[in-house]
């Protein structure tokens, strides 16, 4: 997958914790999870579960502590990809 | 002082869910006690129940899917929904975009919060999945979950709580709330409790050998408060809510009132005497009903009907017993007398407010609901009060005062004295 690719695969993942649909309609790298798509913080902790449960992937609570936007997100999920 | 009526109530009952379809059920004395299958093939000796009906599409009206989301708390879906209804019947606003409404708060007791949730957490946790408990575990299972969704849904600013009293819960919720609007501290409160619904928070009171077992092949003939044949209680769940004001703010709202608070008490018997963990020391039980009649300023002769705890166990009796002694009324002089438990079993923590919502419609409304299973009043009832004080059938009656009481482990009480408003 490419990181378009990724980004396609991201959004139903986070469109049902997403309260602004505007960010969410132009979804890109540069999209912060809690200031533009406004996602209450707790939720980023089933965001990471859907996320490993998705790509079958494992990510680590110091990732997960970084994993505050869709830049972020996408290189943890490339780099955990290429390990497997 | 402050006056404090009610401008709202919602009700998830086992008979009835919203006010009109329970107040429809009380009157016409439709029974919300089922068979539950699952309660038989866990082999209980009680294997019929009073769990109230939740469609999705109800659900949806008050959850968003996000919250539906791994949810799993029929408490909190309970109280959520009738402390939602309480507010819309009180006409007030939900407005996501203001600011905390400072003067409106809630009481909202539970018993426990979320036990399947915490069933399904234990589960995950012994087999090493804590960290894929997902956000909601906490919210979810703390006692105070229901106080929390609803100050969250409605934007309560004031004092956002949950109170815990075991069977008293409901009717102490109703009274905390009363005081601090009493007091001056609040304009308007959320008061009402919850109880969960299934296995795993019926069984201690199964293992008790304190429910109805003689019944389980004629569920809606298995509650039978007051009756000779009665044989423990019928474990029921639901929530109920009342919207308490401050007169003034109702008033200037122009809102319907459906009745007056004049006030109550809490005590308890101290287990000391004949009181214990499980059984209630008389003299609390009568101190507790005088004095909510002196806060209330009222005299005994004032009561019309009395809607009672009375389970259906051995201790309806003694219950009643208390009441001739508090009021010093026997015989034709004893005021009416209901249960609703004949109708929807007892519904533990969420018991004390259904049946105060339910204490409620018939001052508003103007009828004391009929006794169901009752046909063979107990000979030790009857040896006390006027065996017509204790209606088998709903009567227009029109009652202008009428006390509720909720007793509860713990040898706590709780009574409280609603009248009919009139400015």
């Amino acid at each position: 997958m490419n990181r378009e690719e990724l980004i396609d695969a991201l959004r139903p993942i986070i469109a049902p914790y997403t309260a602004n649909d505007d960010a969410f309609g132009s979804l890109s790298e540069d999209t912060d999870f809690i200031h533009d798509l406004q996602i209450n913080s707790a939720n980023l902790v089933d965001i990471v579960l859907d996320i490993e449960e998705k790509f079958d992937i494992v990510i680590d609570n110091p990732d997960m502590e970084r994993m505050l936007n869709v830049k972020a997100a996408i290189d943890i999920i490339e780099s955990k990809l290429q390990m497997k | 002082m402050t006056r404090v009526v009610i401008t709202g109530l919602g009700v998830v009952a086992p008979n009835g869910v919203g006010v009109p379809a329970f107040s429809t059920a009380i009157k016409n004395g439709l029974s919300g006690i089922m068979h539950d299958p699952l309660l038989e093939r866990l082999q209980f000796s009680c294997q019929i129940a009073g769990t109230p009906a939740i469609s999705e599409d109800l659900k949806r009206q008050y959850f968003t899917d996000l919250e539906l989301r791994g949810f799993n708390s029929t408490g909190i879906l309970y109280g959520v929904i009738a402390g939602m209804q309480a507010w819309a019947d009180a006409e007030l606003p939900i407005d996501a975009s203001s600011e905390p409404d400072w003067d409106s708060g809630t009481v909202f007791g539970s018993g426990t919060s979320g036990i399947d949730k915490f069933r399904e957490s234990i589960y995950k946790v012994d087999d090493l999945q804590t960290r894929r408990l997902g956000s909601t575990v906490v919210a979810q299972t703390m006692n105070s979950g229901v106080s929390a969704y609803l100050g969250g849904k409605l934007g309560l600013g004031n004092q956002v709580t949950t109170n815990s009293s075991a069977c008293a819960t409901g009717t102490e919720a109703i009274l905390m709330a009363y005081d601090r609007i009493r007091s001056g501290r609040a304009k308007r409160m959320v008061a009402g409790s919850t109880g969960d619904s299934g296995p795993y928070i019926w069984a201690g009171f199964d293992a008790l050998r304190v429910c109805s077992s003689q019944y389980n092949e004629h569920p809606q003939q298995g509650a039978r408060p007051m009756s000779a044949t009665a044989g423990g209680f019928v474990p029921g769940s639901g929530a109920g809510a009342l919207l308490l004001e401050d007169l003034e703010s109702a008033l200037s709202r122009g809102v319907k009132i459906y009745a007056e608070l004049l006030g109550g008490q809490v005590n308890s018997g101290g287990q000391r005497g004949m009181g214990s963990m499980t059984a209630p020391n008389s003299d609390a039980v009568q101190r507790c009903i005088i004095d909510a009649l002196k806060n209330a300023g009222i005299s005994a002769m004032d009561i019309d009907a009395i809607n009672g705890h009375l389970t259906a166990t051995a201790k309806d009796a003694l219950e009643i017993e208390n009441w001739t002694k508090a009021l010093e009324r026997n015989g034709k002089n004893f005021p009416y007398i209901n249960s609703l438990k004949g109708l929807i079993g007892h519904c533990l923590s969420a018991a004390g407010s259904i049946e105060s919502v339910a204490t409620v419609l018939q001052l508003y409304e103007g009828f004391l609901f009929g006794n169901s299973n009752c046909n063979d009043l107990h000979p030790d009832i009857a040896a006390l009060i006027d065996p017509l004080k204790v209606p088998l059938k709903t009567t227009y009656l029109r009652p202008n005062i009428v006390a509720k009481a909720s007793f509860g482990f713990g040898d706590v009480n709780a009574c409280l004295i609603f009248k009919k408003f009139n400015n």
